[in-house]
């Protein structure tokens, strides 16, 4: 074997912004200009302004609604109640649940739900319409204690987990209760979207979500529509992280659009997003742990009560998910854990990125916190005596596959240089701050992290591709065609990165994501770059095939717009074999995995991915001050397909930790939200924000394209559980619940368990009396 | 009737009273740069130069901006400054979803103007009134730090 021949030899061709290369986004010129148009940008001519009445109420029947006043106003064009619809169309993401408008004699579960709908003229006029609307509600008691929901058997779903001997006993137990926030998505761009009905009882529906055939399915069920009639577009997307898997605006603006026969465009300010997306689930936890005097795990028994809200969204695989990974990515013997949304009337909670995952990593890495203070050993000791290696088994007893290089992790994310602590302080606050230096506190935190890449139990969530090689002024151009959301992720870059690598060309267009094409599944569970990313491999690989058909022997392969030899030399332009163009269209699917059962075994998780995260932070402990300064993660990356992409991923997903550690939550009051703006529902800014140091861990995932690995969730699941810990150490304080406060953090409010709960059984009601009936 | 010059042509719009700028820029002048996230003046994602100054046009009411001149992300470009904080931005991965880019553009640009050779946490402090959700700010301030180098060259 010779070595390489030099990169600027025009006679061994190379092929440049491949998989691997940290290539800049295509779409990055147009979004710095403001060219790039987002799904609240869009317009048509002639177009209405659709807007949505909610009920104000967390639980209510509606005995009234009279619309009669608004029809009145000039401008208005139509007014939809329940009644007008003339059917009782349900939406929802794994249960259609939810109705689309309450109607006369319907109960209203949450404060939020849709009851009536305008379109008019203006927005102003729509807004108007709206505070015309009367509406009689007979308020009903609600629903508000998760706890109490579950103790009488009010839930989504409940999922135990039973492995080993589940009533072991240990020589070192540790007990813990922990609770995390209700957070936010926060994506900037709030949901919109525009409907224009095609005049022949059809529509074309342009929104910003994340995944356009779980709404094209929705939609069409709801309107009683053949899909052929319903062709969904995707707009801009002004992030997601959860937030739009579930139906918004698209199903109002459509019966709009219909009723109206006009374009219907719809998007909500801020207070109303806060209304009209799903949160990430609140979490009440206990723990206990078990361990021998060595350290060893013995075992680890939970009860974790999630609440689920109204309606379920996607409150079933988030308790799978939060049960499975309950116990942290440690070899486990024993383990019996009980966990279940519950049904309340808050505003329903479904799919933010981490999934559940991210609750219960707090729970199981602050009790390694507790269970390595009760041994005496390092935090960090601790975890590598019990890490998962490859070939253990998890709690669900499926195999661990792939790299899990946890070990690995552990070491490179200790590697990365901490801070200099010789230096001074950084807490910020400019000619604010009060704070003496020397009151300062440092403290370090150390957390790891894992969950599943791609849907889990059983979902085949395969994704499509098309790519066509044609012939343009001699030059050799690719086109791709996929249904995948691009909502900042990067998969768009991706995907191009893939057509080089496998066509050798440097043009490759993508042509827009609609459901003109099969599905690509969910921009979600870190799952596109796999999928999606197999299905245009393959694709294109079936392309490479019919130009090396075309081009006949010595052709071997293709670099740098040539068709090359085995040696990788030129041997002709790629163009030369495009008289016609080429084309191919593929199915990517995972491997098939099964639901978990009654004891929650199975092999449910197509792969898994993992993360070690170190936090510093300096903590003002009279002022209650924090400023994290330092998040080192290392990530079980696979193979980074372009690693400045995945560094912002890493970068993205630490500011929603932190964010979540310190302060973000909604804050609810008999049921409704009191913090719906960023005005008082806060999010990190640059002057919150703390260094970030990364390692990319490349071990291949053996059944992936590439080897690449899922890596959009794992940095997020353990920085919030290693900035508290960092919190802890700097303040010597208990701090079980995030986001921490600045009273939690001066001692002057403590939190402690709302209930005595057995960990691993179901809790009991507050009626219950010890030993009398229930 | 309003007169605004915006990124250096003369536009006029019959306003209602309580229409801000970033709506009669966005609904009136069909200027889609400027973005919505939060309409009160807390995500910087409207940002806009008004007579040379920063600010959130979500917070100006239109009627008091008759008479001024505003330079939004769509005509920032065509300043230097202004044109390489876009390049860099790209070049530095900073963009994500892009619905904060915008902003941060404007405020970068704004920064660059000022003070050519910021400190870190001048830099920190320009941009804290701008939020974004997807890239923990680290490649934005990558991209401030690109063209600040740049300057020198």
């Amino acid at each position: 074997m010779t070595s390489p021949p030099p990169a600027a030899n025009p006679y061994f061709p190379v092929t440049r912004n491949g998989v691997g290369a940290a290539v800049p986004r295509p779409d990055g010129p147009a979004k710095v200009a403001g060219d790039f148009t987002f799904a609240s940008d869009l317009r048509a001519p002639g177009m209405l302004y659709g807007r949505t009445l909610r009920s104000p109420h967390p639980h209510a029947v509606v005995r009234k609604l009279d619309t009669s006043k608004a029809e009145r106003l000039r401008g208005v064009d139509s007014i939809l109640t329940a009644a007008a619809l003339g059917c009782r169309p349900m939406v929802g993401l794994e249960r259609r649940d939810q109705p689309v408008l309450a109607g006369v004699g319907d109960e209203v579960r949450y404060a939020g739900e849709p009851v009536a709908l305008v379109a008019a003229a203006t927005p102003g006029l729509a807004r108007r319409a709206i505070e015309l609307i009367e509406v009689d509600y007979e308020e009903l008691a609600p629903a508000l204690d998760p706890i109490e929901a579950v103790a009488r058997g009010d839930w989504f779903r409940q999922q135990t987990i039973r492995a080993g001997d589940p009533r072991e006993g240990a020589e070192v137990v540790v007990h813990g209760f922990y609770e995390v926030g209700q957070q936010d998505q926060a994506p900037l761009g709030p949901e919109a979207g525009l409907v224009i009905p095609d005049g022949i009882g059809g529509i074309d529906v342009w929104t910003a979500t994340q995944a356009l055939h779980a709404d094209l399915g929705q939609l069409t069920e709801a309107l009683g529509l053949s899909p052929e009639r319903c062709r969904i577009h995707l707009a801009g997307v002004g992030g997601a992280f959860g937030a739009r898997e579930d139906l918004s605006m698209q199903l109002h603006a459509s019966l709009l659009a219909l009723r109206t026969g006009r374009p219907v465009k719809m998007w909500y300010g801020r207070e109303e997003s806060f209304l009209g997306h799903v949160h990430r689930h609140p979490a009440l936890m206990w723990y206990e742990h078990g361990a021998g005097r060595d350290g060893k795990l013995v075992f680890v028994r939970a009860t974790i009560v999630l609440d689920g809200g109204a309606y379920a969204s996607t409150s079933p695989a988030v308790v799978m998910s939060a049960a499975a990974f309950a116990c942290g990515p440690y070899r486990v013997p024993n383990a019996l854990i009980w966990c279940a949304a519950a049904r309340t009337n808050h505003a329903p909670n479904g799919a933010m990125r981490g999934f559940g995952a991210v609750q219960v990593c707090f729970g199981h890495e602050s009790q390694m916190d507790r269970l390595a203070a009760a041994l005496g050993v390092d935090p960090i000791e601790l975890r590598r005596r019990n890490a998962l290696r490859p070939g253990d088994r998890l709690v669900t007893g499926q195999l661990v596959g792939g790299g899990a290089p946890v070990l690995e992790l552990i070491e490179r994310c200790q590697s990365l240089p901490l801070p200099d602590f010789t230096r001074a302080p950084a807490l910020t606050g400019g000619a604010g701050r009060l704070t003496r230096d020397e009151d300062v506190r440092r403290g370090v935190g150390f957390a790891l992290g894992f969950k599943n890449v791609a849907f889990a139990e059983g979902a085949d969530d395969s994704a499509q591709a098309r790519v066509r090689l044609e012939r343009r002024h001699d030059r050799a151009v690719a086109v791709v065609k996929t249904a995948a959301v691009e909502m900042g992720q990067g998969i768009v870059t991706v995907c191009q990165q893939i057509v080089r690598t496998e066509l050798g060309v440097d043009e490759v267009e993508l042509e827009p994501a609609d459901t003109l094409i099969g599905p690509a599944g969910s921009s979600s569970a870190s799952r596109q770059t796999w999928m999606t990313g197999g299905a245009v491999r393959d694709a294109a690989a079936e392309v490479r095939a019919e130009v090396l058909r075309r081009a006949g022997a010595p052709a071997h392969g293709v670099a740098g717009g040539h068709v090359i030899d085995v040696e990788g030399m030129a041997l002709a332009p790629i163009a030369t074999f495009l008289e016609t163009p080429i084309e191919h269209q593929s199915e990517f699917h995972h491997r098939k995995t099964n639901a978990l059962d009654s004891d929650g075994q199975g092999d449910a998780f197509v792969a898994l991915m993992f993360a070690a995260q170190r936090a510093v932070v300096e903590v003002d402990p009279e002022a209650g001050l924090v400023a994290v300064t330092q998040v080192t993660t290392a990530l079980d990356v696979g193979r980074a397909i372009n690693p400045m992409q995945v560094h912002g991923q890493i970068e993205g997903a630490v500011a929603q930790g932190v964010g979540l550690a310190v302060m973000e939550e909604i804050v609810q009051r008999g049921g409704r939200i009191v913090n719906a703006s960023f005005t008082d529902y806060l999010l990190p800014t640059t002057l919150d924000m703390p260094e970030v140091l990364s390692a990319l861990v490349e071990h291949a995932q053996p059944e992936a394209p590439y080897g690449l690995n899922g890596v959009g969730e794992a940095p997020l699941i353990a920085s919030p559980a290693a900035i508290c810990a960092a919190m802890r150490a700097a303040t010597g304080r208990s701090l079980v619940k995030i986001p921490v406060t600045p009273d939690h953090l001066t001692g002057l409010q403590e939190v402690t368990a709302p209930r005595q709960v057995v960990p691993g059984e179901q809790p009991l009601g507050s009626d219950h009396t010890p030993g009398g009936a229930s | 009737m309003i007169r605004i010059t915006v990124n250096g042509e003369l536009r006029s719009a019959e306003v209602e009273g309580c229409e801000s700028l970033l709506h009669v820029l966005r609904e009136r002048f069909h200027q889609w740069g400027s973005k919505n996230a939060c309409d009160q003046g807390e995500c910087g994602a409207c940002s806009i130069f008004l007579d040379g100054d920063l600010v959130c046009s979500c917070l100006v009411l239109a009627a008091a901006a008759d008479g001024c001149e505003v330079v939004t992300v769509e005509g920032i470009g065509s300043d230097l400054c202004g044109r390489r904080v876009q390049e860099a931005m790209v070049e530095a991965g900073a963009v994500q979803c892009g619905f904060c880019t915008p902003g941060f553009v404007m405020a970068i640009t704004d920064l660059l103007k000022r003070s050519p050779h910021p400190g870190p946490l001048e830099v920190r402090e320009a941009l804290a009134g701008n939020l974004c959700r997807c890239t923990g700010y680290v490649r934005i301030l990558g991209a401030v730090a690109m063209v600040a180098e740049g300057a020198d060259r």
